[in-house]
């Protein structure tokens, strides 16, 4: 009878103890829920969309000519829908490209820029914003709405997404991490942060059809080029070289995975 | 029946016309495959801070474990794997496990180390907290591997399982193969010391994670 004097006590408080770190982790995922539900109020995407559609009619570079003949998959000229069947097998470049490896080609071709200088400085910083994030701001903004269909039809479509799909399991650096460790099951999270499964429709879908985004924590519109080369960074391996071929295959086995899904971004994240 | 040299043309013709459509017409092999998308990586990434290219030249058991991905790993695989990286433990000289938990926490908690944007000549932490419950204060903690909440006051304060900590904390890939783990020792993030710390994390009794 003693004993469960004692006892009955000491179950209790460890049974509040247990629901008080139960609770106080619920409430700190539903306030994380509730800021970026706040979020959606307003993006200052808007922002990086209409610049983009002003600098893609500018005459600009040593041919002083405008981006707007660009031929981004659905022939000279038409921006609407394009970034949704990107990435893609071009016959005048003979390559697959996606949108950022394909603003470089018109850049050259149309504008006259070296593709040195028209790779040059992509992603934006405190002190200076990147024309490019601004152009992919406006062409992925044309396709919003519109379902994820990235093709297969060509054979070097094909070899692209077999490569995206190895590069997204290749383990390296100093921590053996690959794309997989983060992003190869269901429900799992880093610290608090959710982590979409990649490997899985629902997840490849919520993920890419939502870059870029608009960063709040960083004050920058962020691509989807930039969003591997910053995985990488963390997955501690070397620099991600802009627009390579390991990012355009990686991105194709990414985009290719969400399809069916309407396009959503640019949007606006933590 | 063709006379003697008309059914070797025949046969040499059949012979290459297999070869050809063997050639052309099937996709590359899987094997083919990986070493395209390791050889295209190299080319894709340049050298920044102290992650050098050689970080993309993976060892046995990366090149393992990339290759099993998603797939059931063969036993045999498993125990090669495991009994290669069980040699490589640096075990302590002194033989002791058990450092000071209050420095484990603080390795545990610090996730800056190896990336091209940290400072080299910071000692780099082990981020656990990003993947394992530990302390229960610590409500901002990663679901990748098991929750280690009271992990030693479960298991039993054992010089086994204070070994079975270290071992497992210097090279996870002893113990089970193709885990999400990083080799903390075995890749020079931690240094014996170090690792000790964390152990006593998880094994001291009066470490907040056994509380």
């Amino acid at each position: 009878m003693r004993h469960h004097r004692v006892s009955i006590p000491v179950v209790a408080l460890v049974l509040a103890l247990a629901t008080c770190v139960v609770q106080g982790q619920g409430s700190t995922v539903d306030e994380i829920a509730k800021y970026r539900a706040a979020l959606q109020d307003g993006n200052p995407a808007e922002l990086w969309e209409a610049r983009g559609a002003a600098l893609w009619k500018d005459k600009r570079g040593p041919k002083n000519a405008s981006l707007e003949p660009c031929d981004l998959g659905l022939g000279a000229g038409k921006v609407k829908g394009a970034y949704a069947e990107l990435p893609r097998y071009f016959a005048d470049a003979d390559r697959v490209m996606d949108l950022e490896t394909r603003i470089v080609w018109c850049m050259v071709t149309l504008q006259g820029y070296t593709e040195a200088d028209a790779k040059r400085g992509p992603f934006g910083g405190p002190d200076r914003k990147a024309d490019m994030e601004a152009y992919v701001a406006f062409v992925t903004s044309e396709s919003r709405g519109i379902k994820m269909n990235v093709g297969q039809s060509h054979p070097k479509e094909q070899e692209a997404y077999r490569l995206g799909e190895k590069m997204f399991y290749f383990r390296g650096g100093t921590h053996d991490f690959a794309c997989a460790t983060c992003h190869g099951e269901d429900a799992k999270r880093i610290r608090l942060q959710d982590l979409p499964n990649l490997t899985q429709k629902a997840g490849a879908q919520k993920a890419y059809t939502t870059w870029p985004a608009y960063r709040v924590s960083q004050g920058e519109l962020r691509s989807f080029q930039w969003r591997l080369n910053d995985c990488f960074r963390q997955q501690r391996f070397p620099e991600l070289l802009f627009a390579s071929d390991a990012s355009i295959a990686l991105t194709m086995f990414l985009a290719r995975n969400a399809n069916g899904a309407p396009f959503d971004a640019p949007s606006i994240k933590r | 029946m063709l006379p003697r040299p008309a059914l070797v043309s025949v046969l040499v013709i059949a012979a290459a016309a297999a070869a050809i459509l063997v050639g052309c017409a099937t996709t590359p092999s899987d094997a083919q495959v990986s070493a395209k998308a390791a050889a295209v990586l190299k080319a894709s990434f340049r050298e920044q801070g102290q992650a050098k290219l050689d970080r993309l030249t993976q060892d046995d058991t990366q090149k393992t474990c990339s290759e099993y991905s998603g797939k059931a790993l063969p036993k045999d695989i498993a125990e090669r794997i495991e009994k290669g990286n069980l040699a490589t433990i640096g075990w302590p000289a002194d033989g002791k496990y058990l450092g000071d938990w209050k420095v484990g926490e603080r390795i545990a908690q610090e996730g800056r180390g190896m990336q091209y944007s940290d400072d080299p000549k910071v000692a780099a932490g082990a981020n656990c907290y990003a993947c394992h419950q530990l302390a229960p204060q610590e409500l901002s903690y990663g679901t990748i591997g098991p929750s280690l909440y009271q992990f030693g006051k479960v298991r039993g304060y054992t010089e086994e399982n204070r070994k079975y900590a270290y071992g497992k904390i210097w090279n996870a890939e002893a113990y089970n193969a193709c885990t999400n783990m990083p080799r903390f020792g075995h890749s020079g993030i931690l240094n014996a010391q170090q690792v000790k710390d964390v152990v006593a994390l998880l094994m001291d009794p009066d470490s907040p994670v056994n509380k």
